[in-house]
Formats: C-alpha cells, sequence, structure tokens
C-alpha cells in the first residue's frame, strides 16, 4: 500500500460515512447483534478510558496533591479542598524543568530543521533532477534502512566524540542531536515517493520556462509536497522527544539536556509530589501537540505503516 | 508554468547537439551534486561511516592515544563466552516473545471493531493511540510508581479491590520482564492500532457482501475476508516489532538497570554496559554486528514475506 493510495482511501472515507463493512446492515437489524454490539461498544470505550486516559488522569492529579496522601491512598488520594498548586512551581524552578523543556524543544526544532533540509535535497536530486549517480545515492541511502540501528551506536558515539578529517567534538552541544536526526532514510524514501507523484511535465514546462533546479524545488516542489512535510516535521518532533538513549550518552552537561534526560535523575532526587509534578509538566505538550494535531498525527502514523508494509 | 507555448530560444534537449548536450549533462549534475551536498556530507558522517567502521572496530582493540590493533576473533570470542550473554539473549528473546504475544492481538481486534463503528469511531482511535504520544520516560517512571511492590501500590492496591493477593512485581525475577512488557504494549498498541485501521479501509467491499449473500456468518467472514486480507501487514508489522524489541534498552535500563539477579539485561544494555561503562569498544561493536545479522536473518524473512504479500495482491 502506498501513501497515496492511504491518502484516498481516507479522504474516501470521509466523504462516504456508511461503507459497507464486515458486520452489514443487516446484521446491524439483528437484535442480538445490535444487544451485543452495544455492549461491546461500552466496554470497549470504557476499556479504553481506563487504559488510555485512565495513566494521565491519575498523574495530572498527583501532580497537585501531596506526597503522604498519594502513597497513603494512591487509588483515592485526591481531595479538591487540599489542591497543591505549588508543586508544578517547584518542579519549574527548583527541577528546573522549564529549562529542560526548553532544551528538549530546541533539540526537537534543530532535529525538524536538519532533517528536511538533508531529506529534501536528497530525495530532490534523488526523484527531480536525477543524475546518472542519482540511483548509487539512492540505493546508498535505502540500503541504511535494512541495518538496524544498534549497529552504528558505539561507532556514532565515538564520531561525534571526535569529528574525523574535519576534527573537533560535538559531544555537549546540540549538534550532536541535530546532525544525526538528519540521517533519516526512511523520510528520504517517504519523500522520494511523494516527488515520484509529481507529474513530470511540471517539471519540464519549468525548465522551458528557464527555471533552474532550486527554482524548480523552492517554486514547485515544495509548495506542493507542504501536506508530507508537515507530517515528517511531526512525525520527527515526536520521535525526538522521545529520544532518551542518545541524548544521555552525547549531553553530559545537565544545563544542555533534554527533559526525558533529566527527568530520571530528578526522580532520585526529590520527593515523590515534585517528582509526579515534573513527570505532568513533561506529558503536557505532547498531549496537546497530539490533541491540536490529531488528525495529521493518525494520518502520518498510517502512512508510515502503509509505507514500511 | 503558465502553460504557454516553450520559449523560442531554449531547444529541447534531444534536438540539441551531442557535445552540447554532454555538456549541459555534466553541468546539471554538478548543480546536483551540490544540492546533494549536504545530504551526502550527513549520511557519510552520521550513517554510512559509522556502519562501516563499526564492522571493522569489532576487529580491533583500540589502545588509548596510539591508536588501534587488530585482534582477530578476540572481541568476538571475549562476548560469546561472557557468561552473562546467554542470559541477555535469552531475556531479549523472552522480551520479543512477550511483547508479540502481548502487542499482537490487542491492537489487532481493537482495530477491527473500531473499524466497525459507525459513528464516533474518532475517539476511539484517538484514546487507544494517546499513550503513544506519552514521552517514554515519563511513562516508564509514572509505571514505576504503580507498580510498587508493597501493599500501597497502584496495581496492587486493584488486585486488593478484586479480591487478590498483593504482586512483588519489578522485585520478582520471574514478574520484572512481564510486568515491563505490560509497559511497553501500552506504550506502543495505539501505533498498531492506526496502521491495522489503514490496512481495513482496503478490503474489498463486495468480499463482504458475497460472503453474506453466501450465508456467512460475522464470525466467519472475519476469518475468511478479513483476516487473510491483513496477512500481509500482520506480518509485516510483526517482523517490525521483532526487530525493535530486540534492540530494546530505554525500559529495563530505567525500570529495573538489567535486575533482580540479571533477569531483565538485553543485549542492548550489554552494548551500553561494555561501551560506556568498560570502554571496551571492541567488544561492543561485535555484540552489535552479531546482533545486526541476527536482524539480518530477520529482515531476510520479512522481505521475502512482503514480496509474496504484493505479488498476491
Amino acid at each position: 500500500m502506498t501513501d497515496r493510495s492511504v491518502l484516498r482511501r481516507s479522504r474516501r472515507a470521509d466523504s462516504e460515512p456508511v461503507a459497507r463493512s464486515l458486520v452489514s446492515d443487516a446484521d446491524r437489524k439483528r437484535p442480538s447483534v445490535r444487544v451485543a454490539f452495544g455492549i461491546a461498544q461500552v466496554l470497549v470505550f470504557a476499556g479504553l478510558l481506563v487504559a488510555g486516559l485512565g495513566p494521565l488522569v491519575w498523574l495530572a492529579l498527583a501532580a497537585v496533591s501531596p506526597t503522604q496522601e498519594i502513597i497513603r491512598d494512591p487509588l483515592g488520594f485526591f481531595d479538591i479542598t487540599q489542591v497543591r498548586w505549588e508543586n508544578l512551581a517547584i518542579a519549574w524552578e527548583r527541577g528546573r524543568i522549564g529549562l529542560y523543556l526548553g532544551n528538549t524543544a530546541l533539540l526537537a526544532a534543530g532535529s525538524v530543521v536538519s532533517t528536511l533540509v538533508v531529506c529534501i535535497s536528497a530525495a530532490f536530486v534523488i526523484s527531480v533532477l536525477r543524475p546518472r549517480w542519482g540511483n548509487v545515492l539512492s540505493f546508498a541511502i535505502l540500503a541504511t534502512l535494512f541495518i538496524p540501528g544498534i549497529v552504528s551506536l558505539v561507532p556514532l558515539y565515538l564520531t561525534v566524540l571526535r569529528l574525523p578529517v574535519v576534527g573537533g567534538s560535538l559531544v555537549g552541544t546540540h549538534w550532536a542531536v541535530w546532525l544525526p536526526a538528519a540521517a533519516s532514510a526512511f523520510n528520504v524514501l517517504v519523500l522520494v515517493r511523494f516527488f515520484d507523484s509529481i507529474p513530470t511535465s511540471l517539471f519540464e514546462a519549468a525548465r522551458l520556462d528557464g527555471a533552474g533546479p532550486l527554482r524548480i524545488l523552492f517554486s514547485i516542489v515544495l509548495p506542493l509536497s507542504r501536506p508530507i512535510l508537515g507530517v515528517i516535521a511531526l512525525l520527527t518532533v515526536m520521535a525526538s522527544w522521545k529520544d532518551y538513549l542518545w541524548p544521555l550518552l552525547v549531553l553530559p552537561n545537565p544545563d544542555t539536556q533534554p527533559v526525558s534526560v533529566a527527568l530520571p535523575r530528578l526522580a532520585q532526587q526529590t520527593e515523590l509530589s515534585v517528582q509526579m509534578a515534573a513527570l505532568f509538566l513533561s506529558l503536557l505538550i505532547p498531549v496537546v501537540l497530539f490533541v491540536v494535531f490529531q488528525r495529521q498525527f493518525l494520518r502520518g502514523v498510517s502512512m508510515s505503516g502503509g509505507i514500511k508494509g | 508554468m503558465t502553460g504557454t507555448a516553450p520559449a523560442p530560444a531554449t531547444t529541447p534537449l534531444a534536438a540539441r547537439p551531442a557535445w552540447r548536450r554532454r555538456i549541459a549533462r555534466t553541468r546539471s549534475s554538478g548543480v546536483a551534486l551540490l544540492i546533494a551536498l549536504p545530504a551526502i556530507l550527513i549520511f557519510l558522517y552520521f550513517s554510512w561511516g559509522p556502519i562501516f567502521s563499526s564492522l571493522v572496530m569489532s576487529w580491533q582493540r583500540s589502545l588509548p592515544g596510539q591508536g588501534a590493533d587488530w585482534v582477530g576473533w578476540a572481541n568476538f570470542v571475549y562476548v560469546l563466552t561472557d557468561p552473562v550473554l546467554p542470559q541477555a539473549a535469552l531475556n531479549t528473546v523472552y522480551f520479543t516473545v512477550l511483547a508479540a504475544l502481548f502487542g499482537f492481538p490487542v491492537p489487532l481486534a481493537l482495530a477491527v471493531f473500531i473499524s466497525e463503528l459507525r459513528r464516533r469511531s474518532w475517539y476511539y482511535s484517538a484514546l487507544a493511540y494517546l499513550p503513544v504520544v506519552v514521552p517514554p520516560v515519563v511513562a516508564i517512571l509514572l509505571w514505576k510508581f504503580f507498580y510498587d511492590p508493597s501493599t500501597h501500590g497502584v496495581f496492587n492496591q486493584i488486585l486488593a479491590g478484586l479480591g487478590l493477593d498483593p504482586l512483588p512485581w519489578l522485585n520478582s525475577p520471574a514478574l520484572a520482564m512481564p510486568s515491563i512488557v505490560l509497559e511497553a504494549t501500552w506504550a506502543g498498541a495505539g501505533t498498531a492500532v492506526i496502521i491495522y485501521l489503514a490496512a481495513l479501509t482496503s478490503v474489498p467491499t463486495d468480499l463482504y457482501e458475497a460472503a453474506e449473500l453466501d450465508g456467512a456468518s460475522i464470525w466467519r467472514r472475519l476469518r475468511h475476508v478479513t483476516l487473510p486480507h491483513l496477512r500481509g501487514i500482520i506480518v509485516t508489522m510483526l517482523l517490525l516489532q521483532v526487530i525493535g524489541t530486540m534492540q530494546v534498552f530505554t525500559e529495563p535500563f530505567l525500570f529495573t538497570g538489567g535486575g533482580p539477579q540479571n533477569a531483565t539485561t538485553s543485549l542492548l544494555m550489554l552494548v551500553y554496559k561494555y561501551a560506556f561503562q568498560q570502554a571496551n569498544y571492541g567488544a561492543a561493536t561485535a555484540l552489535s554486528v552479531m546482533l545486526a545479522l541476527v536482524l539480518g536473518v530477520v529482515s531476510v524473512v520479512y522481505l521475502l514475506a512482503t514480496r509474496r504479500w504484493d505479488t498476491r495482491a
């Protein structure tokens, strides 16, 4: 399944709400099916609420409750008359969650920029300019898709520790996260597939009008690929926000660390309620991002699944 | 771009004399190289280079300050005779198998169910996906508290509410791994649900109609129409999951640090220990290369499986 077919299908599903499916209209009229289906709906929804939302709500309540209460009665600690907003303030100030969240955002933003620059330039050359060596480049990039990340972990760390040829070290700087994030064969593949779907007649017409490669890139390719670029940016932000091991290795100085690296250390040093407040604050932005961009999220995920398949 | 007739000054590439065509090609190839340069450099430094030096380093022992020595199989022998290795390999396979057992049926059933909803299906998928956006470190630290082995732990309180005895969770060698897998499944299932949902929209609806006219029950339609159509994506998802879970690190590292009694030490944690605690880069890369070879075999199986699926579809 390709990305385009997913998009087409989901668009179709939007415009035709009632489609034939496994359980047919005739089935749905049968009382036994209707009752069973109704009960299943309620049960599944309740299950999803408890499993999906439950822990997050628990965390939100724990973030504003006193430690002793959380420990004494972890299922019934919340008391609306005893909301301790100061937990959040303590986590923000003394736990320096604000600083760490800023670092996380900075790392994510930089990763998006470097990923977009590198993957767009690679995909543009492979798909649109098609030089004779384009196939070699394409093969060399796509081959890395099949090599598991663990192979390069240690040498990648040593590379960042001391850059070959040019010398110098990236360890301790945010470049150590930004640059390796850009080498994403998967995103190149996604973009190549998308660029391939742009009619070549557009490029030919532009060439005849005297447009150079950069003009074609900025006036035709990029405006047409805005949705796919959005998906890649979103997936890159999420991946960067979730990353733990790599920033742990290359950012030893706490002042530069993202929140995911700082939290486990914080958890050992602070009391439970402040720890929960810190967790809650770190959770807030991704969840808000998800609530705002739900559609793009879910479409991006199904698209990436389609490409992997 | 405006769709006007070609300007007279520019002849189509093919109509030019051969030597001019060649120059035009070389020049455009040069421009292409210039545009591709950032990508080539980044991949050279952070992808191709490290992959290559991983292969080299697994045969070397690096000496501080004086380069590296070729040591033949010594690194591989060191890793293979490490008494912790069998345990770590078994743990990793155990994690992978458990993750497949927990993480395969539930998302599939959920996706089939959600795809049958004609209203409000969006709420279901959004709720199912919600845990995926929780940063893993946040989820792990939260669940670590939930797993508190005392009678005051959240999960133990729930068990008590159901009239069951408290469990030691992460403190017991037998339960630690299933506990970790439970959290990992919670955190990852949403992705699988969304991907299965997308795949479900591609099942041809006339097949359902035909099956229904032939008198097939809902369960038989599920068994003989829906599932066969998802076979390709199911195989793909399982194999991708295996490749991912074989490289598990963050969960055991933060939940248990590999304990109790090494019951949750994974292969990647062993790589971490060699490289970043013992500075034994040779052993670390040797183990990575061996794990990658195993995963390569898995990938080949995956490629063959998806190719069969492609030709069938």
